[in-house]
């Protein structure tokens, strides 16, 4: 195997298997990694949100529940909780995420295994972003008579929001690689087209590479634009 | 109980926390109810199913051998990735462009590349160009991927460790005469060492975690792996994940709980400059304080 390929044509015989792959396609896997990361995403900044907000209540059931759920979900492998997704909640709770067809379902449920697991860490980011919200903020908001969720509504979170923006962006960035684990039950994204190809090709440096380039091109950008974000957003104190 | 985010409650917002405490129960217990219920349904919870875990055969068979070789590939990996991350850390801070250069090319690309392809190409490159028995590959596989990946998460630890002592110490040791490398090796590393350790066993946690992905995709026989042998044999895919979660959720709280001591107790230390990297630096590390580029492949720590 040589990729040291300067003619044109030999260099149509190296990429040509490429072309074999059609269900999907290295764009169509590629794309579905970005349908992942981005339906997780927001699942996982809702969720990790209200989890922050459970943290921090006065509610001291809601703060247990929070504290409990990070700290199991975030030890635990993700590949564990995929898994479980497919052979736990779909074969014996029977939850399908209203799809009968299995592409769909396991797609759906990867989304959720993906989102339940990515919250813990959204909630931690925003949590230590409360912690940075300077005391006379909340003390002010009190004082002129605002209730707990108006303080956090109004006040806190907006400005914790703005300083977790470098945090969070590392949590999207992670997540975008984690997709691939989505791999383990089946799931069509890029991590499994990669594997499939690497086994049956004879160009194993070109499919690494390839797919390597693919996923640079997803997160560098990604943290070029929100680190950019993070600083022309961040409250000057 | 207060708060700086609420006060003290009074009389009506007692009631209404009561009122939200229970309603928030009443959730909860619908959704335990609903799980016991299914679970009931689906024959989950015959004793038959939880009793393997009770006796030594189905610990001594799968769940012992795979916790061994979890411990094994994640210990190997960290072994062998911090003096290579180590290398990698204070190359990218070197005073010559062409040393600097290439090393932090080197590590942007590998961490922004999920661990999972590098697992997959070194296991089709073992299969290809090695002479590694098969049954030892997906342990040399799993082990490569772990390594390129969280080498190049240290070297950005061993970099912020370098960064975060006090300017003085560099500059007390220009000042009694040593060099580049004098400096490194007999003041700023060792004391960047001790100040990284919580952070190198916070990323002990990832590694222990992230074995778990070639027991599902290159078949190498860690915890997770061995769970579905074991729920093959006695049928019992619920207890067996219960089981295999509790595990990995013990092994990683004492892990964490152990890094967290560690960084109490490296604060409090009198002898020390007071510089300390813990994990909640690790997810934090601003790009700008280090100097480096928002890059690739931050998010090392999840």
């Amino acid at each position: 195997m040589s990729i040291y390929v300067t003619h044109p044509e030999a260099r149509e015989i190296v990429f040509d298997f490429l072309s074999d792959y059609n269900d999907p396609s290295l764009l169509g896997a590629f794309w579905v990694t970005i349908k992942l990361t981005l339906l997780s995403g927001v699942g996982s900044l809702i969720w990790g949100t209200l989890l922050a907000a459970m943290r921090v209540s006065p509610v001291p059931l809601m703060r247990g529940f929070g504290t409990v759920y990070v700290n199991v979900v975030r030890n635990v492998p993700l590949t564990v909780i995929i898994l479980f997704t497919s052979l736990g909640l779909a074969d014996i709770f029977g939850v399908t995420m209203g799809s009968k067809v299995f592409e769909t379902r396991d797609f759906r449920l990867a989304v959720l295994g993906l989102a339940a697991y990515t919250a813990a860490f959204v909630c931690e980011a925003i949590r230590s972003g409360i912690n940075t919200v300077p005391l006379g903020q909340a003390e002010a908001a009190r004082a002129i008579g605002l209730n707990f969720s108006q303080t956090l509504r109004l006040i806190v979170l907006p400005q914790a929001f703005r300083a977790v923006i470098g945090p969070l962006a590392n949590v999207l960035i992670a997540l975008t690689k984690n997709t691939t684990v989505a791999a383990a039950i089946g799931v069509a994204e890029a991590a499994l087209l990669m594997k499939e190809m690497i086994e049956n090709e004879a160009q194993t440096v070109l499919i690494g590479a390839v797919f390597a380039f693919g996923f640079v091109v997803l997160t560098l950008p990604t943290g070029l634009f929100l680190g950019w974000l993070s600083k022309r957003l961040a409250v000057k104190r | 109980m207060s708060s700086v985010l609420y006060d003290t409650p009074g009389p009506r917002a007692k009631r209404r926390n009561i009122v939200l405490s229970v309603v928030f129960v009443v959730l909860l217990a619908a959704l335990l109810w609903w799980v016991w219920k299914t679970m009931d349904e689906k024959n989950q919870l015959e004793w038959s199913l939880w009793k393997p875990f009770t006796q030594s055969e189905a610990w001594s068979t799968y769940l012992w051998p795979g916790l061994a070789n979890t411990l094994k590939a994640a210990a190997l990996s960290m072994v062998i990735a911090l003096p290579l991350g180590a290398a990698f850390g204070i190359a990218r801070m070197s005073d010559h462009k062409w040393v600097r250069v290439p090393a932090g090319v080197v590590v942007e690309f590998f961490r922004a590349i999920p661990v999972l392809l590098l697992m997959l190409f070194a296991n089709e490159f073992y299969v290809r160009s090695t002479g590694i028995p098969s049954d030892e590959r997906p342990l040399y596989a799993v082990v490569t991927g772990l390594v390129l990946y969280n080498a190049s998460v240290l070297a950005e630890v061993v970099r912020a460790g370098i960064l975060a002592l006090p300017k003085g110490q560099t500059e007390a040791a220009q000042a009694i005469g040593l060099r580049k490398g004098q400096t490194m090796t007999t003041i700023l590393l060792p004391q960047a060492v001790t100040a990284m350790l919580p952070a190198i066993v916070s990323q002990l946690v990832v590694i222990v975690k992230d074995t778990a992905l070639g027991g599902v995709m290159i078949g190498f026989t860690e915890l997770l792996n061995s769970r579905s042998t074991l729920a093959a044999f006695y049928g019992n895919v619920i207890p067996s994940f219960v089981v295999v979660a509790i595990i990995f959720i013990v092994l990683n709280f004492a892990l964490t709980s152990f890094a967290s001591w560690l960084e109490k107790r490296l604060r409090r230390s009198k002898r020390s400059t007071g510089a300390v990297l813990g994990a909640e630096d690790m997810e934090e590390l601003n790009p700008a304080a280090t100097g480096g580029t928002f890059g690739t492949g931050a998010g090392g720590s999840i």
